[in-house]
Formats: structure tokens, sequence, C-alpha cells
């Protein structure tokens, strides 16, 4: 079973916006190292002639229909908000 | 371009369709609600719900893909394009990534060479996410109305060579959107932006320069300038025998200059992945054909049609067919009869003058085309001069009245009785003796000054052109006496 390198783990946490400690990266490099072993032993299936399953549901798509409905409005979606102010969320400036 | 440079662009565009509700919820789409108005738990991210596509999307999206000329894939599959920004409730934006509703296809450009074919590498759905405004006090404020709107993106292949062929493909874009009804391709709104990838290499080598991407080109002016800017820039690093940085760009229209956004550097790891909330999407191909059969005429094929079966000039072509409207109407108007070279003059100068100035869609002008045609006619039978007939246009055009009825009222009548005109011809011409000796001594202008007083005699109520030659006739029988 391969571990993940020290980069690799650092890389996808950042990605997640997850800050990690030193021991909690050594962890993940085996834990995660594991779970993609696992995961790629389905690489030995030989699919290769098979098109991709993206679903196991059998039904056609479901659509609806362009009718607006009544949203749940500014009080509703903010209610829960950590931060807000003339209907809008407040955050941390973002600055590009 | 300096040292001989050439550019190498292809574009993004991302088209804003005109549905009622969002990609995924029945939330309203609407430009301008108060913050926050028109979303629900799906288009905020809450947890548990569950996307559901609306249909009219699809449907409009195919037809994009029809008119452009892709392969629309009767499979396709939805995507989460994962990445952390406050705009973007769920943390990731759902759009399309392996399998995208259509490949390939084509727009055809007009540049200053004659006609270039931009090739299509893709169309595919996607949602938008919402708005950001930053305040003075250092924070920044969510607006997530728009997050979820339903948007076609269009990607090209590198074909484009210049910033005005950039704008030009993008005006074309637009033309077809609104030509297929599926947007209203309002850039003020937002309805269109592009993001361009450019480099630049020196004329004839084969192989690519590095690129970069800009983004935030919203209007047809910017497209030009952050492009012009772009290319400038990495020419002068070249040219200084530096190495241009493969980075994204954002333009800054304020300045007019673009600047490197390196925070997005690492956010291009997007880890996309088949969105589990969202089986593959899939079309009937009956239903795909049958919107094909449905396309409407297009710009281009409309344009070579007045010009081909019409022997309309091409100018005159491009302008009617800019849009669908002023097209339809003048369509109409040849429909009643009028010869189509008149009804274009008539329809390009004096109707686009007239929504011109009232800053109207053609579509809410009180005329009627075959008001317009009844006009016209009455100018070619005689019974109205041209200088008549425009008033009475002015009028029809803001109340919606028989143009018959408006010169009535206006007491305008050509006179028919061609001896009354003569006399009153015959009657001037010997009250001035003196200008009568000036056009016999050559001076051939004055007869414009003699059908100026028969008009004020007749108070504007001959034509014009029949006073003019009467004019020439009995001055010149003064030649001999
Ligand atoms: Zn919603």
């Amino acid at each position: 079973m391969k571990e993940l390198s020290r980069e690799e783990v650092l890389k996808i946490a950042r990605l997640a916006r997850l800050e990690l400690e030193d021991k909690e990266i050594e962890t993940l490099r085996r834990e995660l190292g594991a779970i993609l072993g696992y995961v790629a032993r389905l690489g030995e299936a030989g699919a290769d002639n098979l098109d991709p399953t993206f679903q196991t549901l059998a039904k056609p798509t479901p659509m609806r229909e362009d009718e607006p409905d009544e949203p749940l409005g500014a009080d509703g979606v903010l209610a829960n908000a950590p931060r807000k102010k003339d209907g809008f969320f407040v955050v941390p400036k973002v600055i590009e | 371009m300096k040292g001989d440079y050439e550019a190498v662009i292809g574009l993004e565009i991302h088209v804003q369709m005109s549905t009622r509700t969002k990609m995924f919820c029945s939330c309203p789409v609407e430009f301008g609600a108060p913050p926050n108005q028109n979303t629900c738990p799906v288009c905020t991210g809450m947890p548990g719900v569950l996307p559901v596509i609306n249909a009219r999307a699809v449907e409009y999206a195919v037809k994009a893909a029809l008119a452009l000329g892709a392969k629309v894939n009767l499979k396709s599959v939805m995507a989460r394009k994962n990445y952390f920004y406050p705009d973007l409730p769920k943390g990731y934006q759902i759009s399309q990534y392996e399998l995208p509703l259509a490949e390939g296809g084509q727009v055809v450009i007009e540049t200053e060479n004659g006609e270039k074919v931009i090739r299509l590498v893709r169309l595919h759905i996607e949602e938008d996410a919402g708005k950001l405004i930053h305040d003075e006090k250092g924070e920044s404020l969510v607006d997530l109305n728009r997050a979820g709107t339903p948007l076609m993106e269009i990607v090209t292949m590198p074909d484009l060579s210049s910033p005005q062929e950039a704008s030009a493909f993008m005006r074309e874009v637009r033309k077809i959107m609104r030509y297929l009804g599926i947007s209203e391709g309002d850039m003020e709104k937002g309805h269109l932006r592009c993001d361009a990838n450019v480099s630049v290499r020196r004329r004839g080598e084969a192989q690519l320069g590095t690129k970069t991407e800009v983004k935030n080109m919203n209007s047809f002016r910017f497209v030009e300038k952050a492009l012009e800017y772009e290319i400038r820039r990495q020419v002068q690093i070249l040219e200084e025998g530096g190495e241009v940085v493969q980075e994204t760009r954002l333009f800054d229209p304020s300045t007019g200059t673009t600047r490197s956004m390196r925070s997005k550097e690492e956010a291009h790891d997007y880890r996309y992945f088949p969105d589990p909330d969202l089986i593959p999407l899939v079309l009937d191909k009956n239903w795909v054909d049958r919107i094909e059969e449905n396309l409407p005429e297009l710009p281009r094929a409309k344009k070579e049609r007045y010009i081909k079966e019409l022997n309309l000039p091409p100018y005159d072509a491009g302008v009617l067919t800019e849009t669908k409207e002023i097209a339809e109407f003048f369509e109409k108007v040849v429909a009643e009869g009028v010869s189509p070279k008149k009804a274009s003059n008539w329809v390009m100068v004096e109707v686009m003058r007239i929504i011109k100035e009232k800053e109207l869609n053609i579509r809410h002008l009180a005329l009627s085309p075959s008001s317009l045609a009844k006009l016209i006619r009455m100018v070619e039978e005689g019974k109205l001069t041209g200088n008549m007939a425009k008033d009475v246009l002015d009028v029809c055009a803001s109340t919606g009245k028989d143009p018959e009825e408006v010169a009535q009222e206006k007491g305008y009548e050509v006179l028919s009785d061609e001896g009354e005109l003569e006399s009153v011809v015959r009657k001037i011409v010997d009250e001035h003796p003196d200008e009568v000796q000036k056009y016999l001594s050559g001076k051939d202008k004055i007869i414009g000054w003699f059908v100026g007083q028969v008009m004020r005699e007749l108070k504007g109520k001959a034509d014009p052109r029949k006073a003019g030659e009467l004019v020439r006739r009995i001055l010149n029988e003064k030649k001999g006496s």
C-alpha cells in the first residue's frame, strides 16, 4: 500500500481549506493512502470495454418546467447567517 | 503589430439564458431584485437539498448548439467544479466537464479580410455564481440572487487573431442568441461575459507562445481594450528578452490594463467529478431533431437571402438583419408588395431614425408594416411628396394612425392637375425677368430658386421633381426668342 507524500496531503488540505497539525499529516498520509489503495482495486475490474456508469438509476433524467415558485427570500435564507446587513451576508473582505 | 508579432486568441463566452427560473430550482431569475430575495435552500447550498434540471434551459442550450452547428451529445453529464469563494455557497459550481452538452460547431465572423470561420470546441450548461459587493468598511457583502442562474459556456478554438475579431465574434454570438430568443444579450446586465486565452508569437512561427487567461471583459469595447493591452504587454516582454508567465489576469476597466490574479492560480485545481445528485442528462433524439427542424432563419442565412433573392446591396442586407425584429418588419413591408429596395430605404433611413430618436424597440413602434407600405405606395403614386411622407410617417409612428388619414388631416395633397402647375410656373417665370436672364446666361442652378418659388406659391403641394422639369422646359422656351 502506497503512502501519500507530505506535499500531497498539504495540497489537498489547502484545497479543502483545512489546517493540519504535523501529527495529523502523518496520520493522513497513511489513512488516505489506505483509502486510495482500497478504491484502486476497482481498477482491476477490467471494465475497459464498458461505458462509464455515472449513476445506477435506470430512470430518465427528471426535469422541471420553467415555472417560478415563491422563493424563500432574504429573511429565511439569512436566518442562520452568522453576520448579515441590509439583506446581505457579510463575510471578511475578499480582495482580487 | 510591433516587430511583426501575431496574437492567438481563444474565447470562453458565458451567455445568460432568458429562462424565468434558475437552473436547478424554481427561484425566479430577475435583474435588480432586493439582495437575496430570489433564493431558496437549493441555490444557497443548504444541506440535504436536491437540484432538479430546468427543462427550458436544456432546450435553449440545445437550440444554441444546433444553430452553431455543434454535435449535440444525447447523453451528457453534470459535474461539480470545486473551489471556495463566498459567491459560491455550495463550494462547487455545477457545470459540465468530460461529457458536455455539445461539441464542435462554428461561428462565421466578418473581418477586414472577408469572412472567417471560428471553430468551436464545445458548448455546455452551467450555473452562475452570486455577486459580491466590497464595502468601504473592509467587508464583502454577498447577494445570492444570481447564484444558480442558467448559463451556457461556449468555448472557441484559438482561431481569433485580433481584439477586433474577438469582439466581432462576441457580437455575432449575441446576434444569434437573440435571433433564437434564448438570451436577451444585455451587456449591461452581464448577459454575455467573456474570458480569453491570449498568447503572441512571431508571425509565421508554428509553436504557440505561453498564454495568459484574461478575465472580466463584459462589453465589446472592454474585450478590445483588454486584449489590446494584454497583447502589447506580452510583445513588450518578449521584445525585452523576457518570458511570459502563464497566469490568470484580471481586466480593470477603470485603467484599461490587466493585472495578475495570483490568488486564482491554486484554485485551478478544480477536482471535477460527476455530480452524484444529478443523473446523466439523456436527451430524446426525436426531441432534438424537432428543435433542429424548427430553428428560425439565422442572421447570416437571412443576409445572404436578402442579397441573392431580394437583390439588396450587402450593406442594406447587413443593417436590416442586425436584429430579428427589424428584419421581420422589413419582410412584412415587402410582403405588402413594396419593392425590396424601396422598403429597405424607408426602413433603414426613416424607421431606424424614429426608433433611435424615441429609443424604442421596433416591436413597440405604433407604425405597422402595412401602414408604411401604404405610405410608400402613396409616394409612388404621386399622392405625396417625399417630404410630406416623412412628416406623415412621424405622426403615424407616434399615433399608429392610418397614413391616408394623417395626410388628409395635414391637408397634404399633391397637385395632380398639370395644367394648374404649368400656369403657376409660367406666372413665376414671367414675374422674374432678371432671374430668367441669369438662367439664359448659363446659371443653371437658378432652377432650384424657381422651384422654391413655385412650391411657396402652391404651399408645398406640388411634386418638386415635376415642378423642376416644367421650370426647365419653360425657361428653355425663352432661349430661342
Ligand atoms: Zn433557489
